[in-house]
């Protein structure tokens, strides 16, 4: 028997494989990351070889994973549960074209907001596209049920949203391995009435897409994943996606009798709901994530007593664990000693000799001689920089977000106007952002901070760095004069305070680019030479 | 058997290397693993913990609850403090006792000492002093796992054996460093377990 020990997010990756992949694509974020970069590690030996090179953004990336079950072969797409929202129109819209090959989303949610600006759920999402959402419990579970995402995109003609939240994507157990399955062929036809979203084809396609919801809910009501654990209690629990666990512990621990149906398919199954319902007379709604099923459960006007997240028996926000469970059935586990008063937070920190700290170093001497002192800022390891001691950027909203609130703020009349942004967000959604700015001459510089990586999530290929991230500002439009390079560098301080503090200075659009690469890049070339960062 | 084990230290310290070489030695014994990690942005010199369960049985939960976790394996001192809420009653506390001070406000070393000794007889080691006689500062952490054996349930031949599983690629030298490491911590801790 072939077994192996897997991150859940590399079980996917595996199951992914074994499927029949003839490619992956992404853009990396955490907690998705590690599901492409396994597969890059591990595709080698599968012929004909396995696509796998990084994307610019979650868009494109959806985009092509489309196109590749167009052409009648298996794709998988892989992003963090915000990067949803920057494919969010091609994923909506592939609902209603319709797939080929099969076509598998797997995003990771971020529940407690470990790595993450918000904590969206992206079963509303699949709700939705009106799409399968499939959503395991287990690494085994994972393996097994992306194969079969596969399957069942195909069978339905629809993309499969997979979801996964962080605790299990970055946890490891025994998973059992599956033979391989081919690749699917080269099968494409000239589709234009479905493919060709015109409103009289839409109309129909959509109509098409509803006509199918019967289905998708008959599928689930035989699902696997959607099984009922007997129980003799009144209280019974609806379990979906990994808080089935916590709930299955705290039972062992407390010797529970309550009935679970566990959900791991949607959309819900309607009957097997109904006969939970029917024998209990209160239900503790327990979701990984928002409230979404509990709500509808609810409906407007209540109804039997549901209890959940929304009436306080479970934390409104946050991930779920064993303890919360239990504390909804007023049992309740004795806790260890109290932390001691004297352990204080230890956040991250920019690493030592980080080109980025002698980027914002300049940067904050360049900004103290002005009255507004505002940074308008990305997503990336330079985040850092806006906790102590720099405290030098101001906003971190959304990937590319720091060109464009510069804009806007220039457009307000809030001079200087600065952007940090780093080499992959800005060729991720930054550079468009940058069109605006040149089309409307706003007073901004934009800094990138070019590490040539993406950093944050682990070094991953960056799109775009060094001369060709000039070669695109000037393809934009930016003055030549006004895309200038420094190179972040104790020794380079003066220089690179004169070059900033000129471009903060000219009233139009700059770019000043810091070139150096990141430490910690530089390692990992160092250990592992031969290594493809 | 059934055990948890939470796993803490600084991003950077190489906890998951730990990790790795319990589960290669549970896994040999035919034993249910559970590992949850922490990625992405806390690994830049954030505070990092990993939940361990090793079981006979099915386990369900990625995560440990608290009060119920056996041992609570550190390669900072501060860091072992930070997850004491989890330890369960006659829990353990096997701790390096070399701080990596980069944080504002780190507390007084005889304080976290003071706080330490709360826990029922808990194993302090200098690792990074034992770290250097076995060759090499980095094997730190299998000085760590050596003074943890005694709690893991798991002996220290199969404990071995999974040392010699993840660094084999390396060569037979550096196997045989962290193996010099782990027995370093083995000895320290039985040491320490006879004198009290």
């Amino acid at each position: 028997m072939n077994k192996r020990l897997l991150l859940g997010a590399e079980a996917i990756a595996l199951g992914a494989l074994d499927a029949g992949i003839s490619g992956v694509y992404a853009y990396p974020g955490t907690p998705s990351t590690e599901i492409t970069e396994y597969i890059q590690q591990n595709s080698a030996d599968r012929q004909p070889p396995v696509r796998s090179a990084w994307s610019a953004n979650e868009k494109t990336a959806y985009e092509a994973a489309l196109g590749m079950a167009y052409a009648g072969k298996r794709s998988l797409v892989c992003m963090k549960h915000v990067g949803l929202n920057v494919a969010a129109d091609a994923f909506i819209n592939s609902a209603i074209t319709g797939v080929n090959g099969g076509l598998v989303l797997a995003v990771a949610d971020d529940p407690s907001m470990h790595s993450s600006q918000n904590e969206q759920d992206s079963r509303v999402y699949g709700k939705f596209a009106m799409v399968p959402v499939i959503e395991p419990a287990s690494q085994q579970e994972l393996y097994d049920a992306t194969r079969e995402a596969f399957d069942i995109s195909e069978s339905l003609g629809l993309p499969v949203l997979l979801r996964l939240t962080t605790r299990l994507s970055h946890s490891r157990a025994v998973v059992e391995i599956a033979s391989e399955r081919a690749q699917n062929r080269l099968n494409a036809f000239c589709e234009p009435e479905r493919y060709v979203l015109m409103p009289q084809n839409a109309r129909r396609q959509y109509e098409h897409l509803v006509s199918m919801q019967p289905r998708l809910e008959e599928f689930s009501e035989h699902s696997w994943l959607n099984t009922l654990v007997p129980g003799s209690g009144k209280t019974g629990v609806i379990a979906f996606g990994i808080a089935f666990n916590y709930v299955m512990e705290a039972r062992e621990i407390f010797e529970l009798d309550c009935p679970v149906l566990r959900i791991g398919c949607y959309p819900l199954p309607r009957k097997k709901v109904e006969a939970l319902f029917a024998g209990c007379d209160s239900v503790l709604v327990a979701e990984e994530g928002y409230p979404v099923y509990e709500e509808l459960l609810r409906g407007f006007f209540g109804g039997k007593q549901i209890r959940g997240r929304l009436d306080g028996a479970l934390p409104r926000t946050g991930e779920l664990d064993t303890d919360h469970i239990a504390r909804a059935f007023s049992r309740h586990l004795d806790h260890g000693l109290p932390i001691p008063g004297i352990v204080s937070n230890r956040p991250p920190e920019l690493c030592k000799g980080c080109g980025h700290r002698d980027l914002l170093e300049a940067l904050n001497i360049v900004m103290g001689s002005y009255d507004h002192k505002h940074v308008f800022s990305d997503i990336g390891c330079y985040t850092l920089g806006a906790l102590p001691p720099f405290n030098a950027i101001h906003t971190c909203v959304d990937m590319g977000a720091s060109v464009t609130m510069a804009k806007g703020a220039a457009d307000a009349g809030l001079l200087p106007a600065v952007a940090v942004i780093g080499d992959s967000t800005f060729s991720h959604s930054g550079m468009t952002g940058l069109l605006d700015a040149v089309n409307d001459r706003s007073p901004v510089t934009i800094i990138i901070s070019d590490n040539d990586t993406v950093a944050m999530t682990g070094g991953q290929s960056s799109s775009a760095t060094g001369s060709r991230l000039i070669e695109i500002c000037r393809g934009i439009g930016v003055e030549q004069e006004h895309i200038r390079t420094i190179v972040p560098l104790k020794s380079h301080l003066d220089e690179n305070i004169t070059v900033l503090g000129e471009e903060i200075a000219y009233e139009g659009v700059s770019v000043v680019i810091a070139q150096r690469e990141c430490i910690e890049n530089a390692a990992r070339k160092k250990r592992n030479p031969a290594a493809n960062h | 058997m059934h055990l948890n084990i939470i796993l803490a230290g600084v991003g950077g310290q190489g906890i998951l290397t730990i990790a790795s070489v319990i589960n290669h030695a549970a896994i040999q014994k035919g034993l249910h693993v559970r590992q949850a990690e922490v990625h992405g942005m806390s690994q830049r010199g954030g505070a990092v913990q990993s939940h361990l369960r090793i079981s006979a049985r099915k386990i369900y939960s990625d995560l440990i609850s608290r009060g119920t976790s056996h041992l609570i394996l550190s390669v900072e001192p501060l860091e072992a403090l930070r997850y004491l809420p989890y330890l369960s009653p006659k829990g353990k506390v096997v701790t390096a006792t070399d701080p990596i001070v980069n944080m504002p406000g780190y507390p007084d070393l005889e304080a976290i000492f003071t706080e330490l000794h709360r826990t029922d007889k808990p194993v302090l080691v200098s690792a990074a002093e034992h770290a250097r006689q076995a060759g090499n500062i980095r094997t730190s952490n299998m000085v760590m796992l050596g003074a943890a054996a005694p709690f893991t349930g798991i002996t220290p031949a199969d404990l071995e054996s999974g040392i010699e599983k993840l660094f084999v690629r390396k060569g037979a030298d550096i196997v045989e460093m962290n193996i010099r490491a782990f027995r370093k911590g083995l000895e320290l801790s039985q040491h320490q377990a006879s004198d009290t």
